[in-house]
């Protein structure tokens, strides 16, 4: 795979990944688009600059650890692993297929490259921050990456965990809120508000970034930052807009969990063209 | 007289036993780190987080991201141990254990102690009646309860070097000794202690000694009967089960619910294979209450007597 850190080529890099989303959702007749693609330009400015991974060696034992916490969102993931080499891109379009390596969750047992199983929501951080300590034991300069939805932080697990990585100063986990402020049943603030959010982690102990989860840059320096701080982990609160990149999804509860026609995705991919 | 060959000696509690073990794997290995959520001094894990802090996880009262930060730390290639009593791993971390324990395959070694009602004074909301069927419900995960000091130990040493996710059951009561020290043990290997031609006991935990008890209990009346260390609950030892079956009469003792534990699974093998009479001894469809062990144990009828009564009515059952 081919790293690098021009905010111009994850852009387009992150373009394909949103079609790739939209076309496989699409061809499965259902997933979760909106969280999937409000989270494109972390899983791209993740893959493809921050972290130290090889697909070529996908269990190397240094390797940074990616956590999809929200693992409805998995068509970013696979779409990503997939641009990365992990997988085959050209059979993104059997997701949710029986059979096929792209399960409606990630599984671990279909892609041997995942570093977790999820689905049911707010385990993510919990394994990442053990994954955390297994790093920090051995020595070892691996780092856990664990990207979190608005809603799914709802749960009480996340918040033992919150303690937890603040309490053993575990500087090399890093969590990402991807903070599109809607949920499966409608817009956050109505069914179970967060706020404030900013202020909940920093009392949690973590040293706390907010972000435009859009802007490749902001999310690049954001990392740079977090990199930097010794002592606490750091979450990002990435703001973030549900369904970005296809006008008629932007911040439409709809499509939190429904697939696009023929016709909407056909839409779709003349935007994101 | 059985209980010559069976000396019953009073030892120590599994859970001390498991600790104790703990500090042991951990000087071979430095691969091994435990996980606790606030109760390592009655989980005997004390002993291992003094002689190896760092490798030491104090995850506060949180049993439920204690499971997955233990499943995150063997998901990394540590040998990963989370304790707490059995009644709040298994019941408040079931769900971590199903997704990332079970579901992923990862090699976490999870220990319940304090279970069943042998607590005694503390009460139902700490006792553990029903870990031995969550367990069981796990794909993948092998499962075992301990009747000794010295088979806690054994068995810890088996599942700290099998590939995949188990649960041990301890408890919190001294033990009496059922083996001596160079019992050899093996997954899945049910042991034999006594042959019978009468009625079987297969039992598992404390239950063993109750059950090598009511052997003599029996003998006196002229009857005949095995018994069976069921260590392993999963995978059973089916063959064990069907060897049992022979005698025409068994009897399944355990300190756990009689509706999903043990015997439920002793009932379908034989309902598979070779059908037989079987009666339950153990908890039945309620909680207990608080008072000391013994009076505990009296009052639910978990005693060689109650096991001697159960085999009295598996054997008129049989002669019809």
């Amino acid at each position: 795979m081919n790293k690098t850190s021009n905010p111009q080529d994850l852009a387009q890099i992150a373009k394909r990944v949103r079609r790739e989303i939209v076309s496989m959702i699409t061809a499965a007749k259902s997933g979760h688009p909106g969280g999937s693609l409000s989270a494109t330009e972390i899983l791209v400015t993740l893959y493809f600059d921050v972290m130290k991974h090889d697909p070529a060696n996908p269990h190397w034992a240094d390797r940074d650890r990616f956590i999809l916490g929200k693992g409805h969102a998995c068509p970013v993931l696979y779409s990503v692993m997939a641009e990365c080499g992990y997988t085959p891109l050209d059979k993104l379009n059997t997701f949710r297929q029986l059979g096929s390596i792209y399960q409606g969750h990630p599984d671990v047992r279909f892609i041997p490259a995942l570093e977790a199983s999820t689905g049911s929501l707010g385990e993510g951080l919990s394994l990442g921050l053990g994954m955390a300590c297994a790093a920090r034991l051995n020595g070892s300069p691996s780092r856990a990456f664990v990207v979190l939805g608005d809603g799914e932080i709802q749960e009480g697990q996340i918040w033992e965990a919150a303690m937890f990585g603040a309490f053993h100063k575990l500087d090399n986990c890093v969590c990402i809120v991807d903070y599109n402020k809607i949920q499966l049943d409608g817009f956050t603030k109505d069914i179970m508000d967060v706020e404030p959010l900013a202020d909940k982690w920093r009392a949690f102990g973590w040293h706390t970034i907010e972000v435009d989860g859009h802007s490749i840059e902001a999310l690049q320096a954001a990392f740079a930052e977090a990199a930097a701080t010794k002592g606490k982990p750091t979450v990002l609160i990435a703001h973030t807009i549900k369904g970005k990149g296809v006008s008629f999804m932007e911040n439409n509860p709809k499509f939190h969990g429904t697939a696009p026609t023929a016709a909407e995705c056909e839409q779709a991919l003349k935007e994101l063209a | 007289m059985v209980a010559n060959k069976f000396e019953l000696k009073p030892g120590g509690a599994t859970r001390e036993a498991f600790g104790k073990t703990l500090v042991e794997l951990g000087r071979e290995s430095k691969d091994v780190v435990v996980c606790d959520a606030d109760l390592s001094k009655s989980t005997y894990t004390h002993l291992f987080a003094k002689e190896f802090p760092e490798r030491f996880f104090s995850c506060g009262i949180a049993e439920s991201n204690m499971v997955a930060i233990g499943a995150g730390l063997a998901s990394a290639g540590k040998t990963a141990f989370v304790s707490s009593f059995s009644a709040f791993v298994l019941n408040k971390g079931f769900e971590q254990l199903r997704v990332t324990a079970a579901y992923p395959n990862v090699p976490l070694k999870v220990v319940g102690t304090h279970s069943g009602i042998s607590i005694g004074e503390d009460g139902p909301s700490q006792m553990s009646i029903e870990d031995i069927s969550l367990a069981c419900s796990l794909p993948g995960f092998s499962v075992f309860s301990p009747a000794d000091e010295v088979s806690m130990a054994a068995i810890m040493r088996l599942a700290t070097a099998h590939p995949g996710p188990v649960f041990i059951r301890a408890g919190r009561a001294k033990t009496l000794v059922v083996y001596g020290p160079d019992q050899q043990f093996e997954i899945g290997k049910a042991i034999e202690l006594v042959t019978g031609t009468d009625v079987v006991l297969i039992a598992h935990g404390l239950m063993v000694a109750e059950s090598l008890k009511a052997v003599d209990l029996l003998a006196a009346e002229g009857i005949s009967a095995g018994v069976v260390d069921m260590h392993t609950i999963k995978p059973i030892d089916r063959e064990a089960i069907i060897r049992a079956a022979q005698v025409g009469a068994i009897v399944v003792s355990e300190e756990h619910l009689v509706d999903c534990g043990l015997g439920v699974r002793v009932a379908q093998v034989l309902s598979e294979t070779k059908p037989c009479i079987v009666e339950y001894v153990g908890v039945q469809n309620t909680y207990a209450e608080s008072g000391t062990p013994d009076a505990i144990l009296d009052k639910y009828g978990l005693r060689a007597a109650n096991v001697a009564d159960a085999a009295k009515r598996a054997i008129a059952r049989k002669r019809g």
